[in-house]
């Protein structure tokens, strides 16, 4: 079953419940490709990120506790 | 609720086919501010889902900043990675929450139609039963100094299920 999109025309109060197009398709999917990458490198930066601040207040002998002191 | 605050268009609730987005196009621009409110849930196989919302059908010159928590650890902050809309916004309840559930969230859009650039926030809650859920604030901007004429709410992965709902509000300052 094909996508819908429902559109309010404010003007007029009309509410249109249509088909997507081919186009809006294509667009649509080439979104959701984007939104997981961007997603992923997301999540990668923050686990690369906990893993640096772990690794500093293990150098420097910090307890988690000590460091969101720090931190502030 | 004061007489400043005037329904635009109709609410929108959406059928048994679902919805890829709402689209409220053909806005008047004799408010001075832009309400809108939501109620939506989605069938991405999360707890919760984000949308995207986007301006007079424009993909550029967004950006946007979402200050969360998820009700364990401390909250959080996420950028939008994407300038094509304003991200991390109007959190609806995923397919994996308490069914029957709907997340809510306020979009307010202040000087819509003025020639400066628009600046909009969005105060949002995914429901669940259970601990995996959302509570967050988003700022975004859209860095265009057209009038808004329409406004489009897209979930980020699938689509919106029936019964969610979408109202339209002009704000008068007198």
């Amino acid at each position: 079953m094909a996508d819908t999109k429902i559109i309010v025309n404010c003007e007029t109060g009309e509410v249109t419940e249509l088909e997507l197009t081919a186009e809006e398709v294509k667009q649509r999917e080439a979104d959701a490709i984007a939104y997981a990458k961007a997603k992923a490198d997301e999540e990668q930066a923050a686990a690369e990120k906990a893993e640096a601040k772990a690794a500093i207040a293990e150098r420097l002998g910090l307890s988690d506790a000590e460091l969101a002191i720090l931190l502030g | 609720m004061a007489n400043t605050y005037i329904q635009i268009g109709s609410t929108v609730t959406v059928g048994v086919l679902g919805a890829a987005n709402i689209d409220f196009t053909s806005i008047p621009s004799t408010y001075t501010d832009l309400v809108l409110k939501l109620s939506l849930r989605g069938t991405d196989a999360g707890n919760y889902v984000n949308s995207r919302i986007t301006f007079n059908g424009s993909a550029t010159g967004y950006t946007s900043k979402l200050v969360y928590g998820l009700g364990t650890g401390t909250p959080s902050s996420i950028s939008n990675a994407v300038t094509t809309a304003v991200d991390y916004s109007a959190y609806g309840t995923g397919s994996l929450a308490t069914t029957s559930t709907f997340g809510s969230a306020e979009i307010y859009i202040p000087n819509y139609a003025g020639s400066a650039n628009k600046s909009l926030s969005v105060d949002q809650v995914s429901e669940n039963n259970a601990v995996a859920a959302i509570a967050g604030l988003t700022a975004g901007l859209w860095s265009n100094t057209a009038a808004i004429n329409q406004v489009t709410i897209t979930p980020s992965v699938g689509t919106l299920v029936q019964y969610s709902t979408a109202s339209l509000y002009g704000i008068k300052s007198s």
